[in-house]
């Protein structure tokens, strides 16, 4: 099929930026989109042009790496599918296709499509663990955790921390992403000395970044490539407020 | 070259525990005089960092992702051996040594692989009390399932998900000691160059991958966890980034490459849909459970499979392999798809699949049943191929996954260049010519929660009180100055052709002549071309842009410049190892049967090759001979 694309070019994070259309007249519906990248990029190579900077791993949907917005919406338009296990058969012959980065100020661009989401990280380095070192473990089957309740923080745990939720958020916020950790280890045992701690610690440095605030327009829900529900968020709320009450 | 493996004396039931006591300490006050650099955050360089700095080492972590949580074992899927018998169904520590032993067809250090089955019962401990949320009876305890062909239940999983969380277990653990100030991380930087002094590893070269600085880093010991090599073969299951570099630069500086045509090829992949086609995807290993590998017995047989009767089917693994039938190790099963597909048997649009069929699996217990079990890559194949797994088979062909090969490493992990440590899947030591179903993500887990944090001490404490070497020693500047000029000569190609366009070739040489068969003359001919081919890259490569900047076209150069070289050894190992095991399979050494057969007489070491120049013909072997005072060599049958 033809399909023309409109890509987002920046070659530094202090250029401008600006949006360039590339025509590809042979895309194949079985390709992913990131193989029909692919050959954008092999096709500029040849020509003596700079390819587009996009970032990707495992192309299993997995590591979390890549990520675009595909016609405004973070990963495109099929549901529960990040960028890279997206295919061409969800697009038709003769459409355009807008290409853009995570639209976020705490994910600032560093080149084309590539963004910066150590802001992530850095929430999760305040608190996002249980203190146990090495070696200091009991049996594992020295606490029996209910099916339901494992479950549950399996889905939390889930997160593949994309920064989809964040981007296509009208507010650039990361309630999802934050609250999913949260979650994860506030409904396991192992989670509970710290819980308190942990979660003020997380939301205070969450508030630190540039991320905005949740609004409650539930878009992160929608786009998430795990499906994690926005439960958690209310979850994350009642513990901040239960963590500054006490 | 003298080779000391250092292998404790005594019962192998107590070596682990006595040799423990053997080593000698750095007490606490001590080590934060040590900086120790871990390049890799993956399981094994994400644990070994965390516990090295929970210990009290200064660390400094570097990966090539935005973030440490990206590594790729955060893919793998169906989970993880511990020998904890919660099943009562007969397991132990010494049955999970016995199996890995055999599996990996008697060519793996037998003290290694029982310290992994002994330490694989605390990794358990540990990711549970980290809050790794593995799957669970109702009562509250653990599930387990038999995994890979296993005859007992001793995998933990999560979900389709068991890489990721345990990878976000050490990740957070690893969060933990950045807050506290304990390790210094470093994304989106790449590891170019082991720096040696006197005859030690004291640092690293690398390049800032978002300005392209190139820069040099000092430590009183390097630590490669850099994962395998997977994708010297283009096509695999394993993430794009994954590369050889790290480990190839430190072989270029001393340290032995130990067998590196062991590779393995797991049978339950997506075949590649086009010329395009940018990796693989693994389909899980579970899926054998239930499903059922068929060819059409006629070659040429165009039907839709729904139209195909079931007596002009051939399940050649259940007419093969009675006994185990679809549950044949990985090995086996690669190879007799590929058996089918060399007599013209393959299915799909491009001939280049077999079936995996759930009819009968869906009929037996309800598509309910099946979803419950496999609904997450019911799906995932869906996605990538369009088609509806519970209404015609899926397609799978063998692909490369995971490699045995690696540096050589002593009892201690530490390569044959000293203060040079290689953990997880970078090194060679613990799977011999075949790696279980599950064992991966326990063996990178062991060497860097359990292991490494050990040993490590032994070394350091030898050199308390020396002085530190800076980072502005001329060893430094001159490894700088290299690693420079390698990066100008790659830039300053006038070249027409893609990087990727030659990284395709040299896969295509190497799966064809170095894959699942492999032959004295195919290989010979395979060095020649790929010498050949690596002629031409250097002279006709294009890479765009400059090493200034940000710049994916000249990390994937630079990568594929060492896969040249490697690919080159690979082809040698595998021609010198006159002999089939595991998942080496030389055409000349088969039986009447067709399966593998062993020289034990002549093969039972391990190949290390020492670096003679980059041709493979230049490498110089050493051998390291294996003894196996328990589990005595057999051959592995599963009719």
């Amino acid at each position: 099929m033809h399909l023309t694309l409109k890509i987002w070019r920046q070659s530094s994070p202090e250029d401008a930026g600006q949006l360039v259309t590339y025509e590809m007249p042979d895309v194949s519906e079985h390709m992913s989109f990131l193989e029909m990248l692919d050959v954008l990029n092999e096709r500029l190579t040849e020509q003596g042009e700079d390819p587009v900077s996009f970032d990707h791993d495992c192309r299993e949907g997995i590591c979390g790496m890549c990520g675009l917005m595909i016609n405004g919406s973070a990963h495109g338009p099929r549901a529960a599918t990040t960028t890279c296990q997206l295919h061409m058969r969800e697009f038709e012959d003769g459409e355009t296709i807008l290409i853009e980065p995570w639209r976020a100020e705490a994910f600032p661009v560093v080149k084309d499509l590539v963004v910066d989401r150590s802001s992530f990280d850095r929430i999760i380095q305040v608190g996002g663990y249980v203190s146990v070192n090495t070696g200091s473990a009991p049996d594992a089957n020295a606490l029996p955790i209910g099916k339901e309740v494992a479950n549950r923080a399996m889905d939390a745990a889930a997160c593949i921390g994309c920064g989809a939720c964040v981007a296509q958020c009208p507010n650039g916020a990361a309630q999802l992403f934050t609250s999913a950790k949260i979650a994860h280890l506030a409904l396991l045992p192992q989670g509970q000395p710290e819980r308190q701690r942990r979660t003020q610690r997380m939301v205070e440095q969450m508030e630190q970044e540039a991320f905005g605030s949740c609004s409650n327009f539930r878009e992160c829900e929608a786009v998430c490539p795990k499906e994690i529900d926005v439960g958690f968020i209310a979850m994350m709320n009642r513990e901040y407020l239960r963590a500054k009450l006490s | 070259m003298q080779l000391d493996a250092k292998i404790p004396s005594g019962p192998i039931e107590t070596r682990w525990q006595k040799h423990r006591f053997d080593m000698k300490l750095v007490n606490p006050a001590n080590k934060r005089k040590f900086d120790v650099i871990v390049v890799g955050s993956g399981l094994a360089g994400a644990s070994a960092s965390a516990s090295m700095a929970e210990m009290g080492y200064d660390v400094h972590c570097f990966c090539f992702q935005d973030s440490p949580r990206r590594a790729h074992s955060i893919a793998a899927q169906g989970g993880i051996n511990a020998a904890k018998n919660y099943q009562n169904d007969g397991d132990s520590i010494y049955r999970l040594f016995y199996d890995t032993v055999k599996g990996g067809d008697f060519r793996a250090r037998e003290a290694n692989v029982y310290r992994l089955a002994e330490v694989s019962v605390e990794i358990i401990d540990q990711a549970v009390a980290q809050g790794v949320p593995f799957a669970r009876e109702y009562g509250g305890l653990l599930d387990n399932r038999s995994f890979g062909g296993a005859q007992v239940s001793r995998t933990f999983y999560a979900r389709g998900q068991t890489g990721q969380q345990l990878l976000l277990g050490a990740y957070q653990a690893l969060a933990r000691q950045i807050d506290a100030g304990k390790v210094t991380m470093y994304p989106r930087t790449e590891m170019l160059d082991v720096v040696v002094v006197d005859g030690r590893a004291r640092g690293i070269v690398v390049r800032d991958l978002v300005t392209g600085t190139v820069s040099s880093y000092s430590g009183d010991a390097v630590v490669l966890a850099t994962g395998g090599y997977s994708n010297v073969f283009f096509l695999s299951t394993n993430a794009k980034g994954c590369n050889v570099t790290a480990a190839w630069r430190a072989h270029r500086k001393g340290a032995l490459f130990a067998n590196p045509c062991y590779t393995q090829i797991h049978p339950t992949c997506i075949p590649p849909s086009g010329e395009y086609q940018s990796k693989l995807t693994l389909m899980s290993e579970s899926l054998r459970n239930d499903g059922r590998i068929w060819v059409p017995k006629e070659a040429g047989d165009n039907r839709p499979p729904g139209q195909i009767p079931a007596a002009e089917r051939d399940y050649y693994l259940e007419r093969r392999y009675p006994a185990f039938g679809n549950l044949v190790p990985r090995d086996v099963a690669s190879r007799a798809a590929k058996k089918e597909k060399d007599a013209g048997l393959a299915i799909g649009p491009q001939r280049n699949g077999v079936y995996l069929d759930f009819a009968d699996a869906i009929g037996r217990l309800g598509q309910d049943a099946i979803a419950a079990r496999y609904g997450n890559l019911f799906d995932m194949y869906e996605r990538i191929t369009g088609e509806n797994p519970y209404e015609v088979p899926m397609r799978i062909y063998p692909a490369p996954h995971y490699t045995m090969g690696g540096l050589w490493v002593d009892y201690h992990l530490m390569s044959s260049l000293p203060g040079l440590y290689v953990i997880g899947e970078a090194n060679f030591s613990d799977h011999g010519a075949n790696r279980l179903g599950a064992s991966a993500l326990m063996q990178g887990l062991a060497d860097g929660y359990f292991i490494l944090p050990y040993t490590i001490g032994n070394f350091l404490s030898q050199h308390l009180g020396e002085e530190k070497v800076s980072s502005d020693h001329s060893a430094f500047r001159d490894a700088e100055g290299e690693v420079a000029g390698r990066v100008e000569k790659l830039l300053s190609g006038n070249g027409t052709r893609t990087v990727d366009s030659f990284h395709r070739e040299l896969g295509s040489i190497v799966w064809e002549k170095c894959g699942m068969a492999r032959t004295r003359e195919g290989l010979l001919e395979a060095e020649n071309e790929i010498a050949a081919l690596q002629e031409v890259f250097h002279r006709e490569v294009k890479v765009p842009g400059s090493g200034v900047e940000f710049n994916q076209s000249l990390e994937r150069a630079g990568r594929v410049a060492d896969f040249f070289e490697l690919a080159q050894l690979m082809c040698r190992d595998a021609r010198e190892r006159e002999e089939s095991c595991g998942g080496h399979f030389r055409e000349e050494h088969q039986t009447a049967e067709g399966e593998a057969k062993r020289d034990d007489e002549n093969f039972s070491h391990a190949a290390c090759w020492e670096y003679g120049g980059g041709r493979g013909s230049d490498a110089i072997l050493h051998k390291e001979e294996l003894e196996f005072e328990y589990v005595k060599p057999s051959t592995r049958s599963y009719k």
